[in-house]
C-alpha cells in the first residue's frame, strides 16, 4: 500500500504551479481577457491552481499558431510524425507516477486506476499510433492499361479537439494520437472540470512537439468550446460529451461543411445468462467482478454497466454474490492505492447522482445497497463521494433510461434469451454492452444482436488500441482506438493519371 | 427547495404544469439574460454533463422536429429588462421516459461543461423530479 502525499505538500510527486496559462505555439501564454478561473479538486473540494479562462481571441491565437505549424507539420513524414508520438510516450512513461497523481487529484479518481489503466493505455495508445501510421499505405487501382488511380492519404489541416472530463488525459491522448499521426495541427479545449493535469502533461511533453502543432486552451464551454467548434478555421470537430452539446457541435459543423465525430454517452446493459453459476469456479469470480464494475472511475464512464441484467434462474444467488462483491469496494483517500473508488469530479455531478437516486426511489426502484452519499471525514469530507449502488427495478424506469454517470446500477432480471435481448436494446443509447455466458454460442449471437458498438463477451471494461470503440443509436457516430481512426483524420487525395499518348477523342 | 415560478403547459391536450423553477435558479436567470438576452433550455441526454438541462441563448441551438415544448416560464420584468418567456425543451424520445414526472429546475454550485451559459458563474443547473399524480 502506497499513499501518495497531496500535490503540493512534503513528498508529493506533482507539484501544481498556482496558476496555468494557454499553451499556443509551444509557448504558455496568458488569456487574451487575462482572467483566470479556480479549479478545486474534488477530492476535498479545496482549490488548488488557477487555470487560464479562454476566449474567442485565444481560440484564433492557437488556430493562428496551428495554422503556421501546418505548413511544415502536414507535410512531416510518418517516421518523423511516429518518433514525436513514441518520444511523448516515453516521457510519459518516465513521469507515470507524477501524471497519475495529478489527473487523481484534478478528477478525483482513485490513483491505483491512474496508474494502472489511464497513463499505461494513454502511452500504449501513442505507441499504436506510432506504429500505424508507419504502416499505412495509399493504394492504386489500374483504371485500364493507360489510366491509373493513385489514391493518397492527406492531412485535413487543423482540427479542433474538446475533452471530456471524465479520462482528462486519456480521452486527450486517444484523441490527440490519431490527430498527430495523421498529420494534422491541433487546437485542442480541455473540459473544464479537469482542465489542470493536461497542463501538467504539456509542461512535461511540449518540447518534443514541434511549436504550434498541438495547442492546448482552457476555459468555459461557452467562452472558448463554442468559438472552437463554429471556427471555419477547423477541419473536423471531435467531441465526447453529452446528445445536447453534441447536437449544437453538429449544428455549427453544417455551417462550415466539416466532418465532426461524436461520442455521447450510454446506458450500457450487462447481461448474465444463467450459466455464469454452473460452477463455483473462476470464471464466476470474474463474473461478479464484471457485475461490480460499474464503480470504476466512480461511474463516470461512457460506458459504465449501468444496466444489469439477470437471468431470473439465478437471481437470487447472483444478487447474493453480487451485493457481497460490491460491500467489497473500498472508499477513501483517493492517494491510497488500496481505495478502489474515489471521488464523484464535481459538486455538480454529485448532486445530479442524488437527485437521481432519488428519482429512481420515487419511481419505486428498491435500494439493495448504498443509495447515499459518503462523509470519508477530515479533508476528505468536504470531497464528493457517494457509495456504490444497486438497484432492482425494471427498465421503463427513468434510472433504467437515463445516464446518471455515477456509481449506480440498475438492475432487473429477464425469462430468456428473447426477453434479455428485448430489455438489452430498449434505450436511446447504444455504446456499450457485456455478455456474460459460459455457451459460446449464446454469447457470440447477443453480442451480435446487441445494438452497441462494444459489446465486451466474457469481459468489460477493457480498453485496449486496435479495438475499435464508438457508439450506434444516440451514442454518437465515428469509431476511436483504432488505425480506422487515421483514415477520419484525413482526406484521400485521388490522382487520376493518363499514361497514353493519345488524344481522349471528344474534341 | 421552494419552487415560485410554474411553467404554463404546452403539451397539446394537458391542462398542468409540468416544470418549475426555484428562487436561486429565477434569479440566475434574470442575470444570465441581462449578458446574454432572451434563453431557453434544452434537456440533455447522456454522458459526462448530460441528464442535465442546458440554457442557451434563443436562437443558438436550433429545434427540430424531434423536439417537444415541455412548458414555457414567464420571466417578470427586472429593473433593466422586460418581462419574458423562457421555453423548456426536451427530445421527443426522451420525454418518453419522463411522462410521468415533473421538474423542478434547481441550481447548484458548480461547473457543467457544454455550451450553457451558466457555467462561467460558477453554477450549473439541475433536474429534480418528483412523480406526478397518475
Amino acid at each position: 500500500m502506497v499513499v501518495y502525499a497531496n500535490p503540493n505538500t512534503d513528498g508529493a510527486v506533482v507539484d501544481f504551479k498556482d496558476r496555468y496559462d494557454h499553451f499556443i505555439g509551444g509557448e504558455w501564454k496568458a488569456p487574451a481577457k487575462g482572467q483566470y478561473f479556480e479549479n478545486p479538486t474534488p477530492i476535498t473540494g479545496q482549490c488548488f491552481t488557477m487555470i487560464a479562462r479562454g476566449t474567442a481571441e485565444d481560440i484564433e491565437a492557437a488556430l493562428d499558431a496551428a495554422h503556421a505549424a501546418a505548413k511544415t507539420w502536414n507535410k512531416s513524414s510518418a517516421t518523423e510524425r511516429a518518433a514525436v508520438l513514441l518520444a511523448v510516450a516515453d516521457r510519459m512513461e518516465q513521469n507515470l507516477e507524477k501524471l497519475a497523481v495529478a489527473e487523481s487529484w484534478d478528477n478525483g479518481k482513485a490513483v491505483r486506476e491512474t496508474l494502472n489503466a489511464d497513463l499505461p493505455l494513454a502511452i500504449d495508445h501513442l505507441r499504436y499510433f506510432a506504429g500505424a501510421i508507419r504502416a499505412q499505405e495509399g493504394s492504386l487501382s489500374q483504371i485500364d492499361d493507360d489510366t491509373v488511380a493513385y489514391h493518397y492519404h492527406e492531412p485535413l489541416g487543423v482540427v479542433g479537439q474538446i475533452i471530456p472530463w471524465n479520462f482528462p488525459i486519456l480521452m486527450a491522448i486517444w484523441k490527440i494520437a490519431p490527430a498527430l499521426a495523421g498529420g494534422n495541427c491541433i487546437v485542442l479545449k480541455p473540459a473544464e472540470q479537469t482542465p489542470a493535469s493536461i497542463m501538467v502533461l504539456m509542461e512535461l511533453v511540449g518540447d518534443l512537439i514541434p511549436p504550434g502543432v498541438l495547442n492546448v486552451v482552457n476555459g468555459f464551454g461557452l467562452e472558448a468550446g463554442k468559438p472552437l467548434a463554429s471556427s471555419p478555421r477547423i477541419g473536423k470537430i471531435a467531441f465526447t460529451g453529452e446528445t445536447t452539446t453534441g447536437r449544437m457541435i453538429m449544428q455549427y459543423a453544417t455551417e462550415n461543411i466539416i466532418p465532426v465525430s461524436l461520442e455521447l454517452g450510454g446506458k450500457s446493459p450487462n447481461i448474465f445468462f444463467g450459466d455464469v453459476m454452473d460452477a463455483d469456479d473462476g470464471y464466476l469470480d470474474k463474473a461478479l467482478e464484471g457485475f461490480t464494475f460499474f464503480a470504476l472511475n466512480q461511474g463516470e464512464v461512457c460506458t459504465c454497466p449501468s444496466r444489469a441484467l439477470i437471468q431470473e434462474s439465478i437471481a437470487d444467488d447472483f444478487y447474493d454474490l453480487g451485493i457481497e462483491r460490491v460491500k467489497q469496494i473500498k472508499q477513501g483517500n483517493p492517494l491510497d492505492t488500496d481505495t478502489m473508488m474515489g471521488a464523484q469530479a464535481s459538486n455538480d455531478q454529485f448532486e445530479k447522482i442524488m437527485s437521481y437516486i432519488d428519482i429512481g426511489k420515487q419511481g419505486g426502484a428498491e435500494v439493495l445497497i448504498g443509495g447515499e452519499a459518503v462523509d470519508l471525514g477530515g479533508e476528505l469530507s468536504g470531497g464528493y463521494y457517494v457509495a456504490p449502488t444497486v438497484l432492482r427495478g425494471s427498465n421503463d424506469m427513468r434510472v433504467f433510461q437515463e445516464e446518471i454517470f455515477g456509481p449506480v446500477v440498475a438492475t432487473t432480471t429477464f425469462k430468456d434469451y428473447d426477453d434479455a435481448l428485448s430489455i438489452a436494446n430498449d434505450t436511446l443509447f447504444g455504446l456499450g454492452a457485456g455478455v456474460w455466458s459460459r455457451n459460446g454460442n449464446v454469447a457470440y449471437r447477443a453480442g451480435r444482436d446487441i445494438q452497441a458498438g462494444r459489446v465486451w463477451v466474457n469481459n468489460y471494461h477493457a480498453y485496449p488500441a486496435h479495438a475499435a470503440f464508438g457508439g450506434y443509436k444516440m451514442s454518437g457516430f465515428g469509431r476511436e482506438t483504432h488505425l480506422m481512426l487515421l483514415e477520419a483524420y484525413q482526406q484521400t487525395k485521388n490522382l487520376l493519371v493518363s499514361y497514353s499518348e493519345q488524344p481522349q477523342g471528344f474534341f | 427547495m421552494t419552487t415560485i415560478i410554474a411553467s404554463r403547459p404546452d403539451i397539446p391536450g394537458e391542462d398542468f404544469s409540468r416544470v418549475a423553477m426555484t428562487e436561486e435558479t429565477l434569479s440566475l436567470l434574470q442575470k444570465l439574460r441581462g449578458i446574454h438576452g432572451d434563453l431557453m433550455f434544452h434537456l440533455s441526454g447522456g454522458c459526462c454533463d448530460g441528464s442535465s438541462p442546458m440554457c442557451y441563448p434563443v436562437g443558438d441551438f436550433r429545434i427540430g422536429g424531434q423536439d417537444l415544448l415541455l412548458g414555457t416560464f414567464d420571466l417578470p420584468a427586472t429593473d433593466d429588462l422586460p418581462a419574458t418567456e423562457i421555453g423548456f425543451w426536451v427530445a421527443k424520445p426522451h420525454f418518453e421516459y419522463l411522462r410521468g414526472s415533473h421538474i423542478t429546475l434547481d441550481t447548484v454550485d458548480g461547473r457543467g461543461a457544454g455550451f450553457s451559459v451558466e457555467s462561467p458563474e460558477g453554477k450549473r443547473f439541475i433536474m429534480r423530479s418528483t412523480l406526478l399524480p397518475s
